[in-house]
């Protein structure tokens, strides 16, 4: 069992494992924060009741959504250092003040704003209470800016310098600003962030059309949806751009890994192809069953269709990221982002129409593509980190070397055990919960009601 | 003060804090059972509804801090206490999720489940915290590359599980005084008599584990020979603790919750004041104990990140006291509630 399950397996099977099942909210977090600073900034401008509602319908979602994301973040947090110690000795110089920092910026931002959010209708005059929200989403945003900029210093290293040798070096940092935006870091970050709406979006526009096909809630539910909608166009529009801008910056920074992304083995004299869809073959060098553009992935990169792009063949074996995940992981995000855009537009098309909610068909649609964004979402993060193995620093750490020593691979697997069950019965509580709060449907609102009670309580 | 030393009165700060607030969520968690109807236990747990999450940001941010300023100490301690850790994660992943879930769904069992979930994840986190602290104290076996070299067991020592029992002890009294301070009524009154029995148990658990102390860890005061201004914690922690009886007897809970948040920040203070300089403590050799020198980050680190705690910690500060100035008086159900 030790050979087949080694330490290092093990320690990157529970690390994908936790990160995954945590990457689930964060993402819902922030596009919902977002959705919420949007129908609650329309209420207090319209003081229109029925934005109230909304609003008060998807804060009760989102508390749920929230919770899930703090009591699974933490263990990230603790886990760099249980799991992967040398790899905390080693960049903590420097991923360590961005970890501070969100802390210190975002999470007491989050929480603290959180509860007037979940718990201040009452207590806070409207205006305030707009303000806390506007809070909540920005101090969610900040938490994805930090840990990103972590992340892409471990994709782009930048502003340090290396003191030691062998299993005893450090990374020290030389140029605070030079760590933060390094080469990938801003275009990551929109990149992700862009991702987390088009979540938000789809997930409203989910539970929306399901109460549009059940008849229930409508005024509420088409509202709902149309923001969504025109959340998730923008969006979707963003993301390509976006997701260009990116695979640009990784083209010039980790040729291996976009190599590997597009199953680009041989580089050639001529111009890269662009596979649409296929099954790469280490062994054989190629792209089995696949589809191709001649020429695409140059113009792509560089706007014409016969530059060489650096192939596998440049990289030693030894250097090299798994072809197979990496590419279909990237290609799977890149279809489903096409797909977000092709369904919106079209659904834009007939909202003008007014034929969308009459449409069964398209609400059934959307009903179930709230699976399509978790997908994408997820597929572009397994491929920017399988991309860049086999280092867990780019070029200058490999991951084996990350591990802690003092750890042995029967404590990983107790561990993997435990957070497997406990997130397989934490995730069944959520879906019961959300689907409850969706069955249950939004409060009604008694305007004169809430204004009494404001007037008497002197808030 | 030179950077070190600036860090780690710094991540005092941030453990006082995060003892002294969530200690109370983690004392209502321990005292939940007390509670008799569902009423009565949705009280307690809207009694820290819009702040346990706030609070456990210190923590979160207690974990970062100590990642960047000390990533040696970080990665030793939590590659070393491993089990204990993810335990310790398992806790307030299990508490996080009941306080939210609970009183979502209408059905005996699920209520009941959970609130023994919210019990047990208290109780279980707080007596890891305890461990964790009995284990700085005492010292573990940490070779010369830095690396923890014991086992899980030699983890769960006597001493290190009597601070265990103090952590609870001390956090259950935390919390009756809590929410003494946010109850009315005949609870209220309840709550009362149960504070003379929580600060029985934590005055004899506290006296016990001083000896214990005083008797297995001679290092602890080493640091108080040369420097006896420190005593001054010391008189200060016994003029807290007395003064709690003093305000619950004449029926002031603001003032009792004070004086226990003080105790707290005493304890936190007599700790870092035992430890210093080390983090961890090598029962191996002195010298390869981790200090805040020989397991810093550079000084250029701790210089930008002391920048970034001056630039954050206004904010920190303004939003703690907002959320509790909201939310003050006494807690009451509504359609918002837990």
């Amino acid at each position: 069992m030790s050979e087949l399950l080694s330490t290092e397996i093990l320690a990157r099977l529970q690390f994908a494992i936790t990160i995954m099942f945590h990457y689930l909210f964060p993402p819902l977090s922030i596009g919902l924060g977002l959705i919420l600073v949007i129908t609650e900034g329309i209420y207090l401008k319209t003081k229109n009741p029925i934005y109230e509602k909304i609003t008060k319908f998807w804060v009760k979602i989102f508390a749920a959504n929230f919770a899930m994301g703090v009591a699974t973040g933490l263990v990230m947090e603790f886990q760099f250092g249980t799991n992967w110690a040398t790899y905390s000795r080693f960049v903590g110089d420097i991923f360590g003040s961005a970890l501070a920092a969100e802390g210190i910026f975002a999470f007491f931002l989050e929480s603290g704003f959180l509860a007037i959010l979940v718990f201040g209708w009452d207590r806070v005059t409207p205006k305030v209470h707009f303000f806390s929200t506007l809070m909540v989403c920005l101090g969610s945003m900040f938490s994805a800016v930090w840990i990103i900029i972590a992340n892409a210093w471990m994709q782009t290293p930048a502003g340090y310098h290396i003191v030691g040798e062998g299993m005893h070096a450090k990374a020290i940092i030389d140029d605070f600003w030079a760590m933060v935006f390094n080469p990938s870091s801003m275009r990551m970050l929109l990149h992700a962030i862009i991702g987390c709406w088009l979540m938000g979006a789809f997930f409203v526009m989910s539970i929306s059309a399901w109460y549009i096909l059940k008849k229930k809630h409508l005024e509420v539910a088409k509202k709902s949806f149309t923001i969504g909608l025109v959340l998730a166009f923008i969006s979707s529009i963003a993301a390509a751009s976006s997701g260009h801008l990116l695979a640009e910056r990784v083209a010039e920074t980790q040729p291996a890994k976009m190599a590997a992304m597009e199953g680009h083995f041989i580089t050639g004299t001529g111009g890269a192809p662009l596979y649409l869809f296929g099954i790469p073959n280490s062994e054989k060098q190629t792209v089995e069953y696949g589809i191709k553009i001649p020429g695409g992935l140059s113009f792509l990169l560089h706007w014409n269709f016969t530059t060489p792009v650096k192939g596998l063949d440049q990289f030693k074996s030894e250097d090299r990221p798994p072809v197979g995940i990496t590419f279909q992981m990237y290609h799977i995000m890149v279809t489903l982002g096409m797909y977000m855009l092709f369904i919106t537009s079209v659904s834009l098309i007939l909202l003008k129409r007014k034929k969308l909610f009459e449409s069964k068909l398209m609400m059934k649609i959307y009903c179930f593509s709230v699976i399509v964004p978790v997908i994408a979402n997820q597929a572009g993060w397994i491929a920017t980190e399988t991309g860049r193995q086999p280092w867990i620093v780019y070029g200058l750490m490999r991951t084996p070397e990350g591990l802690s020593k003092s750890v042995k691979s029967n404590e990983i697997l107790a561990s993997i055990i435990m957070f497997t069950l406990i997130y397989i019965l934490l995730f069944l509580v959520w879906v019961f919960v959300i689907h409850n709060k969706v069955k249950h449907g939004p409060d009604e609102i008694f305007p004169n009601k809430k204004r009494k009670f404001i007037e008497e309580n002197n808030v | 003060m030179d950077l070190n030393i600036f860090w780690f009165v710094t991540l005092g700060i941030l453990l006082a804090g995060y003892a002294v607030l969530d200690g109370f969520d983690l004392g209502v968690g321990i005292l939940h059972p007390l509670a008799k109807t569902d009423h009565e236990k949705r009280l307690f747990l809207n009694s820290i509804g819009p702040f346990w999450d706030g609070n456990e940001v210190w923590l979160v941010t207690f974990g970062g801090a100590l990642f960047a300023a000390f990533p040696d100490a970080y990665a030793t301690a939590f590659s070393g206490f491993y089990l204990p850790f993810m335990l310790l994660l398992c806790a307030l992943i299990f508490r996080a999720v009941s306080i939210e879930f609970r009183s979502k769904h209408d059905s005996p069992i699920w209520r009941a489940a959970w609130d023994w979930s919210f019990f047990g994840a208290s109780v279980l986190a707080t007596f890891l915290f305890g461990v964790a602290v009995g284990n700085c104290l005492n010292g573990i076996l940490v070779g010369a590359d830095k690396e923890y070299a014991g086992t899980v067991l030699d983890l769960l020592n006597p001493y290190s599980i009597a601070i265990g029992i103090l952590a609870v002890a001390t956090f259950a009294m935390h919390g009756s005084i809590f929410l003494y301070l946010k109850l009315e009524g005949e609870l209220k009154e309840r709550v009362h008599r149960w504070i003379w029995h929580t600060f029985g148990c934590f005055i004899v658990c506290y006296i016990l584990a001083t000896i214990y102390t005083l008797v297995s860890v001679p290092r602890a005061i080493h640091n108080f020979e040369n420097h006896p201004w420190l005593w001054g914690i010391v008189i200060l922690n016994v003029l807290a603790i007395a003064n709690i009886p003093r305000a619950v007897f004449l029926g002031r809970p603001g003032y009792a919750f004070f004086s226990s948040s003080l105790t707290l920040i005493a304890f936190t203070a007599l700790f870092g004041a035992a430890l210093f300089p080390n983090l961890i403590t090598s029962n191996i050799l002195p010298e390869y104990s981790l200090t805040i020198y020989n397991s810093a980050s550079s000084e250029k680190t701790l210089n930008i990140m002391r920048i970034i705690a001056f630039c954050g910690m206004p904010f920190v500060i303004s939003y703690t006291a907002i959320i509790y100035w909201v939310f003050r008086g006494k807690v009451k159900l509504g359609k918002f509630s837990y």
